[in-house]
């Protein structure tokens, strides 16, 4: 792991230079994602994560082992792949990353608060360097939790169920999300990934409305970032992209990230689910 | 793998589009609606009425990729009464200003500090001089922009105008209305102008 921090750490600190130094620094990440097909360091977070689903917690002192995701109490296999779904005890599409939260909630004892605190990892060289979330040496039970639980998935299709009136108000409020327009740029979701082929300065954009781009998009997360040696999770991503968007911040685990959510999920239906991945 | 793969399949006969019970435009509307008040907060100068829409973006948003017949001329007179010229009427400035602020891509997020003026990220979406090869594509290419067109006060007021809001000539454009926003200051805008059509950038080079 030591290396891997080394090693991101130079690629990051080489990111903000100009053209054919950052044209070297694609081709270096190139050839560092190959290296570590190998041991992808997803595989901590993951291995963690596992740990701490079964680790007795909270004011209950209890683990997670009955959480339902949606295929039955304590049922980790397949589930990232059919979510979000509706869940009858919450009366809501939740995530992956929200059901985690009901679950310290309800089993735990946690407060809403409490299970909703850290969100996101931060360690190594934090992009964002004012983001709350990210400390330097800052661990995120909920990023673990989400490594683990995505690598459950890993290999099978991506299937979110339609069959409850609300998954489909939520696709339907997503996909609205998805093309609104508002703040001091203009910018929805839709500006960078509505059309094939674009790319932000070097970056790739996936087209949502592209079953293939969007199969990619949604299932190569939760994502290794290797620029930031951080692993990442779909609500993060949402929020990065907010933040872009000069919108307000995004509120963890709120209705409006897992409507999006929906929305990509079922773009992506049909898709082979191989997060973590490793990322740019 | 394989076991899983048609496990997986199993469970997804979805429909989406030709549910009976597709909800109601109204009622995904409401859902928006609330979503937009619930799941956002105001953070460092990003204050949550960023999300209320003007008529261009209500319409843009509502419509995307089809405008009605009619609706880009509308929008775009509207946006046109908007344009703004310097009272100096000088509209160029100096293109080694107007490469630094189309390199630079901060500004307006809740990340960044409100005093710093914000930059134009112009190479996130269009290639402008050769030097820079790290550019983006969401726009067309700028390379040689006022050798292809020359600097005369018609392509002045143009460049200006479409930096200061481009939708005053494309309804629905991707490229923010940089000036009518607030986001670019007019002398920023004359620096941009003068990278893009001053002979000796090195566009025109
Ligand atoms: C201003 C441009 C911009 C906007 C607007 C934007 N994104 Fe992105 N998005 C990006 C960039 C750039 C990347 C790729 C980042 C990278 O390569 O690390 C990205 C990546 C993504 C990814 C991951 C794709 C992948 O293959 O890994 C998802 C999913 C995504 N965006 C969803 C959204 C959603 C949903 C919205 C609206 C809420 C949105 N984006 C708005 C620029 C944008
Ligand atoms: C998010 C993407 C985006 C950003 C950022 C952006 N543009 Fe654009 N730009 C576009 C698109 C898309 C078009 C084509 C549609 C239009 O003309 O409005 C365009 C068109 C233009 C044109 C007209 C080109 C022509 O041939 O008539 C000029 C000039 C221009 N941009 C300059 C700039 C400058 C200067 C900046 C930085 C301050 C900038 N743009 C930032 C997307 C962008």
């Amino acid at each position: 792991m030591r290396i891997h921090r080394v090693l991101a750490g130079v690629v990051t600190a080489m990111l903000p230079c100009f053209a054919p130094a950052q044209q070297d620094t694609l081709k270096e990440i190139e050839r560092y994602r190959q290296l570590l097909q190998e041991s992808n360091p997803a595989e901590l977070y993951e291995a963690r994560g596992e740990d701490l689903w079964k680790t007795r917690r909270g004011p209950k002192n209890a683990s997670l082992e009955r959480c339902d995701l949606g295929l039955g109490p304590g049922v980790v296999k397949g589930a990232y792949v059919r979510l979000p779904r509706y869940f009858a005890d919450t009366d809501r599409v939740q995530d992956a990353e929200s059901r985690l939260v009901t679950c310290m909630v309800t089993l735990q004892g946690f407060t809403i608060e409490e299970a909703k605190r850290n969100p996101f990892s931060g360690t190594g060289a934090p992009m964002i360097t004012t983001d709350p979330f990210s400390g330097v040496g800052q661990r995120s039970v909920m990023t673990d939790l989400v490594a683990w639980i995505a690598s459950e998935s890993r290999g099978m299709t991506i299937a979110p169920p339609m069959s409850h009136p609300k998954e489909r108000l939520a696709y339907q409020a997503g996909e609205r999300l998805f093309y609104y327009r508002a703040g001091p740029y203009d910018f929805g979701c839709v500006t960078c990934h509505g059309d094939e082929g674009k790319r932000i300065r070097l970056q790739s954009l996936p087209k949502m409305d592209n079953a293939k781009d969007a199969q990619r998009a949604f299932g190569t997360w939760p994502g290794y970032r290797v620029s930031e040696g951080e692993l990442r999770s779909m609500q993060w991503r949402m929020w990065e992209c907010i933040r872009q968007m000069r919108f307000p911040e995004l509120e963890f685990a709120s209705d409006a990230s897992i409507a999006l959510i929906t929305y990509l999920a079922k773009k992506a239906e049909g898709g082979t689910f191989v997060a973590p991945a490793i990322k740019r | 793998m394989q076991p899983k793969m048609i496990l997986a399949l199993g469970f997804s006969g979805i429909c989406v589009a030709g549910c009976a019970t597709r909800p109601s435009d109204s009622e995904a509307e409401g859902a928006v609606a609330e979503m937009i008040k619930a799941s956002f907060k105001t953070r460092g100068q990003a204050a949550i009425d960023r999300l209320k829409q003007d008529d261009a973006q209500a319409l843009c948003s509502r419509h995307s990729g089809e405008l009605p017949k009619g609706a880009s001329e509308e929008i775009e007179k509207a946006q046109q009464a908007t344009l703004r010229y310097p009272s100096s009427g000088k509209l160029m400035g100096d293109w080694r200003e107007g490469e630094r602020i189309a390199q630079s891509g901060g500004g307006k997020q809740f990340t960044d500090d409100p005093a710093r003026p914000a930059g134009g990220s112009c190479y996130n979406c269009h290639q402008i001089s050769k030097q820079e090869l790290s550019f983006g594509t969401i726009g067309p290419s700028l390379y040689q922009f006022g050798k292809l067109r020359g600097a005369s006060e018609a392509i002045q007021k143009y460049t200006y105008g479409k930096i200061y809001n481009s939708e005053a000539s494309t309804a629905c454009s991707n490229m923010p209305r940089f000036g009518y926003n607030g986001v670019l200051t007019e002398e920023q805008i004359t620096h941009l102008v003068a990278l893009l059509l001053d002979p000796e950038s090195p566009v025109n080079k």
